[in-house]
């Protein structure tokens, strides 16, 4: 199903969860709401389920495939909703959780019992958890119960599927399990689902498009490769992965960070100004000699080649710090040794101006 | 012999493993629990034996001819008609208030909170007189129910609207803070599961709670049938009519009809006890069903 959210604010008290927000998610994709908390994912997640109002002057509204849902109320709206502690009902077995939503069927709609009995059956086997229908929510695991959730939101056959923060309670093994379990279901069912999740690992591997939030607005929709390669603001670049920040100057086609100067042709202008840079880790790279201005000295601090890639951490003679991440074979082959001075040069880098309401310029590389 | 040198080993070995740190000589251990025991006894054992010694001090047919007398009828038919009254409308205005104070939020919800307790914070005797000083002939209503021909005061119905006043707060105290401790989020998830209000409500909402309910129902109805110092002052005391059991126990033992008067009490004793026990069966069950959400939310 199609949902469009149109200019939608909603303030409790003086705090403004949502400022003018509009958004559009497309038939049968998984769109994950990415923020830190207070940036009012879970707010516009909660209005899209009907669980939560837009403010009263507010002239926003949200359309399910072109309808106006915007005063229908949740249990009308065709939604399952999963919630990020469960909210299993405790005293209903997990058979009786998932056929609750076909109980509470007025009685023209309500399937006969054997018709339930096949449903939430069918349902439990979806989740893979056939075998426990007669057990209590307590006596099942976090990530069972979260399951056990999302088949008792399925019953209700939902042209959309609401997640919020489905995993954030599960521990690290179970939630990496989970996840890819999510997108496999999606795969195989197809119902329109938004995820919300301050996990961007999670965002980035489970979504098909990411909507990345901060204070109550949208700072950039796009592809998971989109947000996490060509960041739109500094927000979205600081919140995704890991990221260097230095602040210089910029200027005459050229960028200045303390004694390095790299060539930055996008912005020819005489005038010189402050901006700033930043760099992931993985752009970065450890040479032992100067080959031109383009190198920044650095001593090593650190070194931890534990994981796929190693792990240098190094300090500017100002005292900035820099982590760069090198390719195994890369970091062997230096050889680095602590406390000795090299020089980082960058492969690419963004730069924002920050008195220019955090535009971006294209990235550069060298 | 081989046993019983087992059997002590085994005591000192378990006696050893207590750390001596976190445990009292013995000889004050013995002293705590037997003041605690000689105490009980005093205040709770010997007056409850005092209660059926003295009932059936001149055997049971005497004890039987008490009970079966037509004012002590009347006395145990009025109390289960005030309790029968007051226990239902407790339980719905517990639940009513509770589910306000837990569920939502709104300004003046603590001062709603504290008058609710208002009627445990007050004397009986004293909530008796507010009845009296509002409905009665010279009180605040007095003149227009008289106009209107409605007795309260020194009338049943008296006797009943303070029993409910007395006993409010026993079904509220025991729903809020279990109300509040589970939160509203059971309750979303039934309404975007399609759930209507009602079945909300008696699908979800009541189920979580209805152990606290039983608890506190049981609690309001001891109170309810033992309630004295209120209802004597509405009550005119008219045998046969306006009269409770505690009430018409009062009025036995006054007329030195000490054997009548401890076989009716005994009845209110064996209410006690058998509030007693049903009150260790609700709180068994939820201390497991606490138990079991505290392992939902980990």
């Amino acid at each position: 199903m199609n949902i469009d959210v149109r200019s939608i604010t909603r303030s409790f008290g003086a705090f403004r969860a949502l400022n003018d927000v509009s958004l559009n998610i497309r038939e049968g994709e998984l769109v994950a709401l990415l923020g830190p908390s207070g940036s009012g994912k879970t707010t516009l997640l909660r209005i899209i389920a009907g669980l939560e109002t837009i403010d009263a002057g507010c002239e926003g509204s949200i359309a399910f495939d072109g309808h106006d849902v915007t005063d229908r109320p949740a249990g009308k709206r065709g939604v399952g909703f999963v919630f990020q502690h469960y909210a299993l009902f405790r005293h209903m077995t997990v058979f009786e959780n998932v056929a609750f939503p076909l109980r509470v069927r007025k009685k023209k709609h309500r399937p006969v019992e054997a018709e339930i009995q096949r449903r939430v059956q069918e349902l439990l086997d979806l989740v893979q958890l056939g075998g426990l229908a007669k057990r209590f929510p307590a006596q099942l695991s976090g990530g069972q119960r979260q399951r056990i959730a999302l088949a008792r939101a399925l019953a209700v056959e939902p042209r959309v599927l609401l997640l919020d923060e489905p995993f954030g309670a599960l521990d690290a093994q179970v939630r990496q399990e989970l996840r890819s379990w999510l997108r496999r279901l999606h795969d195989e069912i197809h119902v329109t689902s938004v995820l919300v999740t301050h996990d961007q690992e999670e965002a980035l591997e489970v979504a098909d498009r990411i909507v990345v939030m901060n204070k109550g607005r949208i700072e950039q929709v796009g592809s998971p490769e989109e947000v996490f390669h060509h960041p739109a603001t500094e927000f979205v670049m600081e919140f995704l992965g890991q990221v260097n920040v230095f602040h210089g100057r910029i200027g005459d086609g050229v960028a200045r960070l303390g004694e390095m100067t790299i060539d930055y042709p996008s912005y020819p202008h005489a005038e010189e100004r402050a901006a700033t840079f930043y760099m992931r880790p993985h752009e970065l790279d450890i040479l032992r000699t100067a080959n031109g201005p383009g190198q920044l000295a650095a001593q090593v601090v650190r070194m931890n080649p534990a994981g796929s890639s190693a792990k240098v951490t190094l300090q500017t003679r100002e005292g900035t710090p820099i982590i760069v991440e090198l390719p195994l074979d890369r970091y062997r082959e230096l050889s680095l040794q602590r406390n000795e001075y090299v020089f980082v040069q960058s492969r690419a880098a963004r730069v924002f101006l920050p008195d220019a309401s955090s535009e971006a310029l294209p990235d550069y590389a060298i | 012999m081989n046993r019983i040198v087992e059997s002590t080993v085994q005591a000192g070995v378990q006696v050893r493993r207590v750390p001596v740190s976190t445990t009292e000589p013995f000889w004050i251990r013995m002293l705590l629990i037997t003041i605690t025991v000689v105490f009980l006894g005093f205040v709770l054992f010997m007056p409850l034996a005092a209660v059926f010694t003295e009932a059936l001090r001149k055997g049971w047919g005497t004890y039987l001819r008490s009970l079966n007398d037509p004012m002590a009828w009347a006395a145990i038919r009025l109390t289960l008609l005030t309790a029968a009254v007051a226990v239902p409308v407790n339980l719905v205005f517990g639940l009513i208030a509770s589910w306000a104070i837990a569920k939502f939020e709104f300004r003046g919800k603590s001062l709603l909170i504290t008058l609710i307790d208002l009627p445990f914070a007050i004397s009986p005797v004293v909530s008796g007189l507010i009845f009296v000083l509002l409905f009665g002939a010279q009180g605040w209503l007095g003149p227009w129910l008289k106009a209107n021909d409605i007795q309260i005061i020194f009338h049943v119905s008296g006797i009943v609207l303070v029993t409910v006043f007395v006993t409010f707060p026993f079904v509220a105290r025991e729903l809020i803070p279990l109300m509040e401790e589970q939160g509203t989020e059971e309750e979303q998830a039934a309404v975007s599961l399609g759930a209507r209000g009602w079945q909300t409500f008696f699908r979800v909402t009541l189920p979580n709670v209805k152990w606290a309910l039983l608890y506190g129902v049981i609690l309001c109805n001891a109170r309810a049938m033992g309630e004295f110092g209120a209802v004597s002052v509405v009550s005119s005391q008219i045998r046969g009519r306006t009269n409770t059991i505690p009430l018409h126990v009062e009025m036995l033992y006054n007329e030195y009809n000490f054997v009548a008067a401890f076989a009716v009490a005994s009845l209110l004793a064996l209410l006690a006890l058998v509030t007693l026990a049903l009150k260790t069966i609700v709180e068994m069950r939820m201390q497991r069903q606490a138990a079991e959400s505290l392992s939902v939310e980990s």
